[in-house]
């Protein structure tokens, strides 16, 4: 076995050498470069000096056997606001959208909302039932869900109250606050249209009850033609078993419709000829319009966009020049086709750029590349879907729904840039 | 795949039990012979669900007067007394006639458009701690209760089941309308959307989340 090499001390020869050399190689360096413009007074110690990574060895293999982000990292987390809800059992919290990058949600890092907690399933005891108006009332475990032919799907999820704390106006600082009920993740699973032929729908079937195994017992009812258009009972996220706060170990996936829809813990399937009028669709999940009237069954999600840097938890940390502003944009009714960006509230509007794919129903990745000249900017985002629908402005949302619909507000977010790069979240007329 | 293979893994209790169901449909081999049939016995456990004609009710029954002994003891710790909520729970009584005022107050009486599902919903995931640990008379006695407090049913002794329940109408109940955010101007077909001098002037900040000071510490960017 290789002898272990000692770990460098501050005192050692190597160091103090370092030292010594520093000034003349630095001052020689620019001179002949001529960067005068973006020369140092002293050179870079961390080029200089080797830090503890470089100079000693690091951790072995199976130190984590599943791994973790760096310690450096620690920030990008999911966050809470305390005063939404009464209890963290039945909360939520939300994806650090300012710190992630590209369209997939990593799987630590996708927001929760439960009812009643997480449900701690043992998918040896996990059963799905297919019931009511059909041929044959079945019971699958999840040994027979892996049996039959899988598919895989990109889809995003949205909690059809992201963003409802700002009907009224601004008032979280912080697109994860803002925006982050939100994920977006490749599925793999069973398409439901599968199970449900499995067991065989009868005519008069019209719409599926979908239910969970948790301790609300949560309970959505979905339209069958949406059932059997596009909907999965998936069993993997991201590559890997759905995590337990997610639904582990099977859930429902509803492309481009509410997210209360998207049944975790999944253990029944029923199908009816009308819908059960559960708690989640009648006294929540209903829209309340500005004359008392409240739309029910809003269960596709608009076109919608959000800057996530620059925005009040990532501001510009530089004084100017070069810099990305980046974002996410989706729609429930499709594709994402185009996104425009605007600097000066809403004025005039340029394309940005989408990079990476832009799938139906599911997240695309937009960026500007702006030249900063360091002045204050009012940062707006609008996509446009390729339905042809636009998403529509704060003004525009409220004076067709008033300000206590709590959910679908899909409006365009305005970010207030300041000279300092710090960033708020206001409203511009 | 034949049903034959499904009932072959049976026992013969279940054959028997399951056996009409296919005799009278036609033969439609389903497609990868996977899972097992349901009994009834675990289907009547799990298919809970109450639809707002009535559907799915249970035999049983209860008067408000007893719900009220049961609220007292297990629901007023989060809902109120007077279901007023406590804190953040829901309220679940009051709000009447306030859907149009500044702040709605939505409750079962003010905003809930079927009876049925206050019985689903106690039944389903109620009390919040232990859901399932009420019988069907106390949910029905439950029910009867907070209709009670809702000012729907008025006399205590009124006895609320399976028959009575599904003729209880909420006051809210026709007010509620299908999807048509699709009519909305800002979706009309066909818009194209403003590039140039859309709005006149500089922008103007109308409103500021800094003002409100809600944003949880930790979440802020220093």
């Amino acid at each position: 076995m290789a002898e272990r090499p000692k770990k460098p001390s501050d005192g050692s020869p190597d160091r103090l050498r370092r030292g010594l050399l520093t000034g003349g190689l630095v001052a020689g360096g620019f001179a002949a470069t001529g960067l005068a413009g973006k020369a140092r007074a002293a050179g870079d110690k961390a080029i200089l000096e080797a830090p503890e990574w470089t100079s000693g060895l690091g951790a072995g293999v199976d130190k984590a056997p599943y791994g973790s982000p760096s310690r450096y990292e620690k920030h990008v987390v999911r966050r809470t606001v305390d005063w939404l809800t009464a209890d963290s059992i039945a909360s939520v919290n939300f994806t650090p959208l300012h710190e992630l990058e590209g369209t997939i949600t990593p799987n630590g890092l996708c927001f929760e909302r439960h009812h009643s907690g997480v449900a701690g399933i043992d998918p040896a005891r996990h059963r799905l039932m297919v019931n009511g108006m059909v041929e044959t009332e079945l019971v699958f475990d999840m040994d027979d869900i892996r049996r039959f032919p899988r598919v895989n799907a990109i889809h995003f999820l949205e909690c059809i109250a992201n963003t409802g704390m700002e009907w009224r106006g601004a008032q979280l600082n912080g697109c994860q606050f803002t925006h982050g009920m939100f994920h977006n993740v490749q599925y793999t699973g069973v398409r439901l249209k599968t199970l449900l032929d499995e067991a065989g729908i009868k005519p008069q079937g019209k719409w599926l009850l979908a239910e969970g195994a948790d301790a609300a017992r949560m309970s959505r009812s979905i339209p069958l033609s949406k059932a059997l258009d596009d909907c999965l009972v998936a069993f993997a996220m991201n590559g890997e078993a759905l995590r337990p706060e997610q639904g582990y170990p099977l859930r429902l996936v509803v492309p481009g419709w509410e997210g209360n829809m998207w049944i975790k813990w999944l253990r029944r399937l029923e199908i009816g000829d009308k819908p059960w009028a559960q708690r989640e669709e009648t006294s929540k999940y209903t829209d309340l319009l500005a004359d008392g009237k409240a739309r029910r069954h809003t269960f596709e999600i608009d076109v919608k966009s959000v800057i996530t840097s620059p925005s009040p938890q990532a501001p510009i940390r530089h004084r100017g020049g070069h810099t990305v502003v980046t974002g996410l944009a989706w729609s429930g009714r499709g594709r994402v086709a185009s996104i425009d960006i605007s600097l000066d509230g809403g004025r005039n509007w340029l394309p940005a750029r989408i990079d990476g794919p832009a799938l139906p129903k599911a997240a695309a990745r937009f960026y500007h590349d702006l030249d900063w000249d360091g002045s204050e900017l009012f940062l707006q985002s609008r996509a446009i879907d390729d339905q042809g629908y636009v998403q529509p402005t704060k003004e525009a949302l409220r004076a067709a729904r008033g300000v206590n619909s709590v959910y679908h507000n899909n409006s365009i977010q305005t970010w207030f840039v300041k000279r300092d790069g710090t960033v708020e979240n206001v409203e511009v007329s | 795949m034949s049903k034959c293979r499904r009932l072959g893994a049976l026992v013969g209790a279940l054959l028997i039990a399951c056996g009409p169901a296919f005799a009278g449909s036609p033969e439609k081999p389903a497609k990868y012979g996977l899972g097992r049939l349901a009994l009834p016995d675990e289907v009547a456990v799990w298919d809970i669900d109450v639809r707002a004609d009535g559907l799915g009710l249970p035999e049983g029954s209860g008067t408000a007067a007893r719900g009220e002994e049961i609220y007292s003891e297990r629901c007023a710790s989060c809902h109120g007394d007077f279901g007023e909520g406590i804190d953040r729970w829901p309220a679940l009584a009051g709000g009447r006639d306030t859907l149009k005022d500044e702040r709605p107050l939505k409750t079962i009486g003010s905003y809930w458009p079927h009876a049925s599902t206050i019985f689903d919903y106690v039944r389903r995931a109620m009390p919040y701690a232990s859901p399932g640990t009420l019988s069907d008379d106390e949910v029905y006695a439950l029910t009867a209760y907070l209709l009670q407090l809702n000012d729907i049913v008025t006399d205590p002794d009124f006895v609320l089941s399976k028959k009575t329940l599904a003729a209880i109408r909420l006051p809210n109940g026709k007010n509620f309308i299908p999807d048509d955010r699709l009519a909305e101007p800002h979706y009309a077909k066909g818009l194209v959307p403003c590039m140039t001098d859309c709005r006149p002037g500089k922008a103007k900040i109308t409103g500021r989340a800094r003002a409100l000071d809600v944003t949880p510490e930790s979440g802020g960017a220093e």
